[in-house]
């Protein structure tokens, strides 16, 4: 290696605070809170010997009568059963997921009629590898129980019969304007629809907007998002823009981005890619060039961009920090016409149109972004949202609907919002439960969940796909297009309405078209339905408020929260934040150098005030790389709506400190922080455990793989009398011998992109419970898998100004998903002094609960520490009844997997190659008299992951895709985390190559 | 559960001062017929009767593939209401049907009957009218899977011609009895009955012996001048406290003591949570000995996904409604099914067999790839009238089976290469343990 790369995990590792130095070499806590979690339950607190002896003589005494009579349990079969629902068999419905620019197609898997897991959909050109984290967790809303089961009027329960003729007769004499206000919409049914229903209004409007708006990249582009093909380019610039994690479409995004970053010895090319940004957001950590740049340089820098695109000098004064950067970046793309690309996540539109100008200039169009496939993910429209808040105002507005909008909520002139309603007559929202706009609403008609509903989506021009119910609707609520047509005196529901639609493009026969479409789940032959209106103006630049001193707030969506509509799902509050690895809540992410000036500890909880002169309070983040003078704060926290019961009292709002200027949104602002002398702790996955400096991730540069791929990769060998051997030609144990399958799997680090779809895909596949902040401050988090975010920058040897700057400021950033690595010689299963853990026939590292008496002397053996504890009853236990309710109430229950164990307290946890899935494809080969098929069995992390990066399969059959990646990755990217412990895993790592020189 | 521990008590005590001769053998006995049933009860299929006699229809009946499909065929489509021999069950039995009828007209027959009927066809007529104008549904069957069907028949009946005891082929089979033995231990009644008497002889024995002795002792002291020696030896007195008071006498019982109640409780504790017997009362009277017994209906027609599914499935009420919207409609326990169609509640049934919840058992790996016959678990369901747990459930159970049973690889690409490697490095047989079939992962997860 060049030069020495220094990991450390947070912070705190890297100054080896008192505190963390404490707890560093300690990482079982020596304190066990037990009794201030539980002091009330009757087990914890004070319990006194007699105490103890009574309820001991009491438990035998009640086991032994318990024993004598066993509880009566029924079977209660269908009473009429249908016919493609067999009793202990999935079923499979091709799917899709949308919400507020996140789009997937999936497969949902239904168990007697429930579904209860979302998969990719292969069929899909956009999205047929994985899941983003949302799309998975997204099948837990079907089962809220804090969900809207009737209609509301003015806030109480009514039927629908009432709701229905209380709408028609109030439409009926409405006078003014009628506006229809929603997020984004793709489906072109349901847009038609709007429109129908709007008509028969002299005055009506649509109004689309985004909570996290897009609108100044669409009037810069004619309306539409360009058809990026991140697949075709060799040199990405991004500026701003997370197009990996929350921009536009990253499932898409990410499975083009990544065809390039793979490499092997016989193709050793990689795009390169600069990435200019404030806050560290997943896209910049898979860059192989960060420069952290402030938001008012942003225009600067992009006008140096295009000034040295197109060979115009001056103008756009780069700061000094992204000069290197910058200038390397315009040779690169000069140098590769036709095969570059160019995106910005700022929604200034001047800024934008510059963009696109650079992008016409490298010759983009038609290459990199595809002219005839723009995505239509994002469609909202600043400058209409804005006009329509004035004539709420102005009370020239008649009436209201609210579909997938929350504005009160998500839009910066929230205030204006509230007002304007109170002059608006009829106000319906379509929102499943009360929430911060529905609860100013005369009516409240829930909408289905999008499980219950029929619908079309067209995310990108070309590319059809359907949604289609797994699930008879649970509550009193109807599909939003139904409402409609009900109001607009329609006797056909939605469903026949979109049949009726999809006619006009079906080919041959129509119902063998719908057939296979419902079938397939998209329809991708160029066919386009969708009509968008573009409202848009002219780009005009905005002008930005500027002060060289004061701090600037960028708000950005976390991965998996988005804009507030992961916010009460436990799976994906507890995923955290793929850099920061925070939990549950948001923060003030700010650079060392500012919180050391300003003497600020991670925790501190800040006053921040907006130039408006509102002002939240939020705990500050360390966050390294974060530029300097500029804060993060992320949006779609701070909600306060008793029907959000896992969100509630999260974090604050951050929507307020977004600007809008000249009719834009702009998701910056000028800030002032102040300590208010509180501390409120941040729930992290990953601070505590130290590597120890020990080599468990490696990295190097394509030049030196170009070189010599079998250089790439650190192979530590033990010294011996004759000479250095490898770890595993030395050991004191027999080796096992597989002679029917072998499971085993492949991380390429290259291709993890950081997501943490696997990680939610794991929680749900294997009932793994959700823990809540106090317990993950606790270190008590139960993530199967989790995905280890290491910060890294080469110590350099000479020591001139430039390079002792503090390697904190902008540290590179290494993904390691990390679980069980099922070590052939596993250290675990010797400590188990009942056997609990043990190895198998398959090379499977076995995890027997009803065995495990909770020494967890395995946990202490673990060098990989993926074990995971059950302090407590998880499950029907009120102190998790709201993080963890789909163990604790009947209706979040039917979410769990019927085939794997809900664990009990005291037991130990671990990945298990997700065991029942291998045994299911087993079987179905054994039914079928034949051996089982590579790709059959595989675990649910590598069925989610968008990138491919995870590989599972059977390591015997010497034809499957992973002997193939083994075969020819040995000796050169192939390694074993801790390999010098000769623990053998089952799990291999593949280095990952940064495309530096 | 006092008088359960007394009785137990009791027996055990009985059993460890007298049987430690007699239980040995017992036991021995007890566990070598186990041993010989789980052999018998893992043979797949019914007995391959060869006989080719009684073939007349020019149907191959020789040809295993054609008669196995039509098997699957009758047994999930007709079984319901025809036996293949000549029993009456809502239609007629079938033996001698290839004679009776001509082959296209049979074909037509099934395909759709009430179109012969119709059309005025004087056989179906008569066939029609003779079992009380029952309809026979229409069958969406391809000529060959008729064929396939009636060369089942056929080869039925010459079956039964070569082996004349046989009722039916399927679910006669008697899988043999105490594939679960008794936790407590094996002991027969025939046992209890030896004991007494034996105890009662050793009585007889004692009391004869003793009033010998006195009667010899007086004889000798009022006739004889016995020397002091003599008298000594004739007069002495046994001293039982000598006994009672002696150390090791003492130890012995102590002893005898702590290792039968150690025994009782073990056994007690074992005995905790199996349900081995457990017979609820359901909440219609049906009788498996009925269904599956007397009228031979093939356990997949109701249980439909025993061989697809992890559960075998409890029927639903439109399984039950294909025959009784026809059949004994009017009986009381019908009636309740009738109720609960109305009332549109489904049928609460009680479960008889509880695994527990950490236990992944799935049906479809047992009935379809490895062959094991439903009885071999589930007892002899076929003569239950109202249904119990037959066998014991527990762990070590399953695990002795796994353990014992070879794996039914024959035909099964999946195996291949795993029963070569197998012969070439073992001798024993390739039993599902020797697969892997013991391992914790495959039954928890």
């Amino acid at each position: 290696m060049q030069d020495r790369i220094k990991y450390w995990r947070g912070i705190e590792e890297l100054e080896n605070t008192p505190e963390f130095a404490k707890h560093a070499h300690n990482e079982f806590p020596e304190f066990l809170p037990v009794k201030e979690t539980s002091a009330e339950s009757s087990l914890g607190g004070k319990t006194k010997r007699r105490d103890f002896l009574k309820l001991m003589g009491f438990s035998v005494a009640a086991v032994s009568l318990a024993s004598c009579e066993a509880p009566v349990r029924k079977a209660i079969p269908y009473l009429n059963k249908p016919a493609d629902v067999e009793p202990g068999v999935a079923n499979w419905y091709a799917s899709t997921y949308y919400q507020n620019g996140n789009y997937n197609s999936i497969l949902v898997k239904t168990r007697e009629g429930r579904p209860i897991k979302i998969e990719p959909n292969p069929m899909s050109t956009l999205t047929p590898y994985g899941t983003s984290p949302g799309a998975q967790a997204s099948v837990l809303g079907v089962y809220d129980h804090n969900r809207l089961r009737t209609p509301l009027i003015g806030g109480k329960e009514a039927q629908w019969q009432q709701v229905d003729n209380e709408i028609a007769s109030r439409l009926g004499n409405v006078t003014g304007k009628v506006a229809f206000v929603s997020s984004t919409i793709i489906s072109p049914s349901t847009k038609q629809l709007i429109n129908e229903f709007g008509s028969r209004f002299g005055n009506f409007e649509h109004v689309t907007y985004d909570a996290n708006s897009a609108s100044g990249l669409l009037s810069a582009n004619g309306g539409t998002v360009p058809g990026y093909d991140f697949s075709q380019a060799q040199v990405i610039v991004s500026i701003n823009a997370d197009f990996l994690g929350t921009w536009i479409a990253p499932i898409p995004f990410a499975k083009q981005y990544i065809q390039n970053r793979k490499v092997s010895a016989e193709n050793p090319t990689m795009s390169k890619h600069y990435q200019f940004e404030t806050h560290y957001s997943l896209t910049g950590a898979n860059a192989d060039i960060r420069v952290p740049i402030r938001p008012s340089e942003e225009a600067a820098v992009i006008t140096a961009l295009y000034n040295g695109i197109t060979g115009q000098g001056g103008g756009g004064e780069v700061p000094a920090a992204a000069a290197d950067a910058m200038a390397a970046a315009i040779t690169e793309l000069r140098a590769s016409q036709g095969r570059a690309l160019v995106v910005a996540g700022s929604n200034d539109p001047g800024t934008q149109a510059m963009v696109t100008a650079i992008n016409r200039a490298l010759g983009a169009e038609g290459t990199t972004i595809d002219t005839n496939a723009p995505f239509y993910t994002k469609q909202g429209n600043d400058a209409d949202m804005i006009r329509l808040i004035r004539e709420m105002n102005a009370g020239t507005v008649g009436a209201v609907f609210f579909y997938n909008s929350n504005p009160v909520y998500d839009h910066p002139l929230a205030a204006e919002v509230v007002s304007g309603l109170e002059r608006v007559p009829l106000k319906v929202s379509f929102s499943d439960r009360v929430e911060e706009t529905s609860q100013l609403a005369d009516f409240i008609t829930p909408d289905h969940h999008y499980l219950e509903s029929w619908n079309d989506n067209e995310p990108r021009r070309g590319f059809l796909s359907l949604t289609q119910p797994t699930i008879s609707p649970i509550f009193l609520t109807r599909q939003m297009q139904d409402s409609l047509l009900t109001w607009s005196g329609s006797n056909t529901n939605y469903y026949e309405y979109i049949r009726n639609n999809w006619r006009k493009v079906a080919t041959g026969d129509f119902n063998q078209f719908w057939e296979q479409a419902v079938h397939d789940g998209v329809v991708e032959n160029g066919t386009t339905m969708l009509t968008v209106n573009n409202t848009f103006t002219a780009a005009s630049p905005v002008a930005k408020p500027v002060s060289a001193a004061a701090i600037e707030a960028v708000l950005y969506e976390k991965v998996g929260i988005g804009t507030g509509d992961g916010v009460n799902n436990p799976w994906l509050q507890e995923m955290g934040d793929p850099i920061s690895k925070a939990t549950w809540g948001n923060y003030v992410a700010m650079p060392r150098s500012m919180a050391v000036e300003m003497e600020i500890v991670q925790g501190d909880v800040l006053l921040v005030t907006l130039a408006n002169g509102t002002s939240m309070e939020l705990p500050a983040l360390m966050q390294p790389g974060q530029a300097n003078g500029t804060v993060g704060i992320a949006i779609g926290y701070g909600r306060k709506s008793d029907m959000m019961p896992v969100a509630n009292g999260l974090g604050a709002n951050a929507y307020p400190a977004a600007t809008v200027v000249d009719n834009t949104v702009l998701y910056t602002g000028p800030v002032t922080l102040e300590k208010t002398g509180a501390t409120s702790p941040i729930a992290q996955l990953q601070t505590h455990h130290t590597i120890m400096d020990r080599l468990v991730v490696q990295e190097n540069t394509l030049a030196k793989y170009k070189e010599n791929p079998k250089e790439v990769t650190e192979y530590i060998r033990i010294a011996t009398h004759e000479g250095p051997a490898k770890p595993a030609t030395i050991s004191l144990w027999d080796d096992y011998e597989y002679k029917n399958h072998h499971w085993g799997m492949v991380v390429d680090l290259n291709s993890c992109i950081g997501c943490g779809a696997c990680s939610v895909s794991c929680h749900i596949e294997n009932n793994v419970p959700v823990v809540g902040k106090a317990e993950v401050l606790n270190r008590r988090d139960m993530h199967w898998m989790r995905i280890d975010r290491y910060y890294s920058a080469v110590e350099h040897e000479e020591k001139d100004y430039a390079t002792m700057e503090d390697p904190a400021d902008n540290p590179s950033v290494i993904f390691q998903p990390m679980m069980c690595q099922h070590c052939n010689h596993a250290p675990c299963e010797t400590v188990c002094p009942v056997a609990a853990t043990m190895h198998s026939s398959e090379g499977m590292n076995q995890m027997a609960y009803n065995r495990c008496v909770g020494t967890r002397y395995c946990a202490n053996n673990c060098p990989y520490k993926v074990r995971r504890f059950n302090w407590f009853a998880y499950f029907n236990n009120d102190k998790f009844a709201t993080e963890n309710y789909m163990m604790n109430n009947d209706l979040g229950k039917m979410v769990l997997n019927p085939d794997v164990t809900v664990r009990a307290r005291g037991v130990m946890e671990k990945c298990s190659f997700c065991v029942q899935r291998v045994q299911l494809a087993k079987l179905e080969a054994k039914r079928e008299n034949r051996r089982p098929r590579d790709g059959e069995a595989v675990s649910a992390c590598a069925q989610s992951c968008p990138t491919e990066a995870i590989v599972f399969g059977d390591m015997k059959d010497p034809n499957s895709r992973i002997s193939q990646i083994l075969y020819r990755e040995q000796g050169e990217r192939a390694f074993h985390v801790l390999e010098e412990l000769n623990t053998q895993p089952n799990v291999t790592y593949l280095t990952k190559i940064r495309n530096l020189a | 559960m006092i008088s359960c521990i007394v009785k137990t008590k009791i027996k055990v005590f009985l059993a460890f001062l007298i049987a430690l001769v007699v239980s040995f053998g017992a036991y021995a006995q007890g566990e070598s017929e186990q041993a010989e049933v789980s052999q018998k009860g893992v043979t797949p299929g019914a007995t391959e009767g060869a006989a080719a006699a009684a073939n007349t229809s020019g149907l191959p009946i020789d040809d295993q593939a054609v008669v196995t499909a039509g098997d699957a065929l009758f047994k999930n489509n007709c079984a319901v209401c025809h036996s293949a021999g000549s029993d009456v069950i809502v239609g007629p039995g079938l033996a001698g049907i290839n004679e009776r009828r001509s082959h296209d007209w049979l074909i037509r027959w099934i395909k759709n009957s009430q179109a012969l009927i119709q059309a005025g066809d004087p056989e179906a007529v008569a066939v029609y009218n003779e079992y009380n104008k029952q309809a026979m549904p229409s069958f969406n069957f391809t000529d060959e899977e008729i064929t396939a069907i009636l060369t089942y028949i056929a080869s039925a009946e010459a079956e039964v011609a070569a082996v004349p005891t046989t009722v039916g082929s399927d679910g006669s089979q008697t899988p043999g009895e105490g594939v679960g033995t008794d936790a407590i231990g094996a002991v027969g009644g025939y046992l209890d009955i030896i004991l007494v008497v034996l105890i009662v002889v050793l009585i007889v024995l004692v009391v004869t012996l003793l009033l010998i002795t006195s009667l010899l002792k007086n004889y000798l002291n009022a006739n004889r001048k016995l020397n002091e020696y003599d008298n000594e030896v004739v007069n002495q007195r046994f001293d039982f406290s000598k006994i009672y008071k002696s150390k090791a006498v003492r130890t012995l019982v102590v002893l005898i003591f702590v290792v039968v109640l150690l025994d009782l409780t073990l056994d007690t504790a074992m005995g905790i949570g199996i349900q081995q017997g457990y017979q609820p009362r359901q909440p219609i009277a049906f009788s498996h000995k009925l269904h599956a017994g007397e009228h031979q209906i093939n356990c997949n027609y109701c249980h439909t996904t025993v061989y697809k599914s992890k559960s075998a499935s409890i029927p639903s009420a439109n399984i039950c409604m294909n025959c009784h919207s026809q059949i004994q409609t009017e009986s009381p326990e019908i009636q309740k099914i009738y109720r609960a169609i109305e009332r549109n509640r489904p049928i609460e049934w009680v479960r008889v067999h509880n695994l527990p919840d950490l236990a992944y058992f799935n049906h479809s790996q047992h009935t379809q790839v490895g062959g094991i016959e439903c009885q071999t678990c589930h007892g002899p369901i076929q003569e239950m009238d109202v249904v119990y747990q037959y066998s014991p459930l527990t762990m070590g159970w399953c695990i002795d089976c796994h353990r014992e049973t070879p794996l039914n690889t024959e035909g099964n690409g999946y195996y291949d290469n795993l029963v070569e490697l197998h012969e070439a490095t073992s001798k024993g047989a390739f039993t599902v343990s020797s697969n892997g079939g013991t391992e914790c992962y495959k039954c928890h997860y």
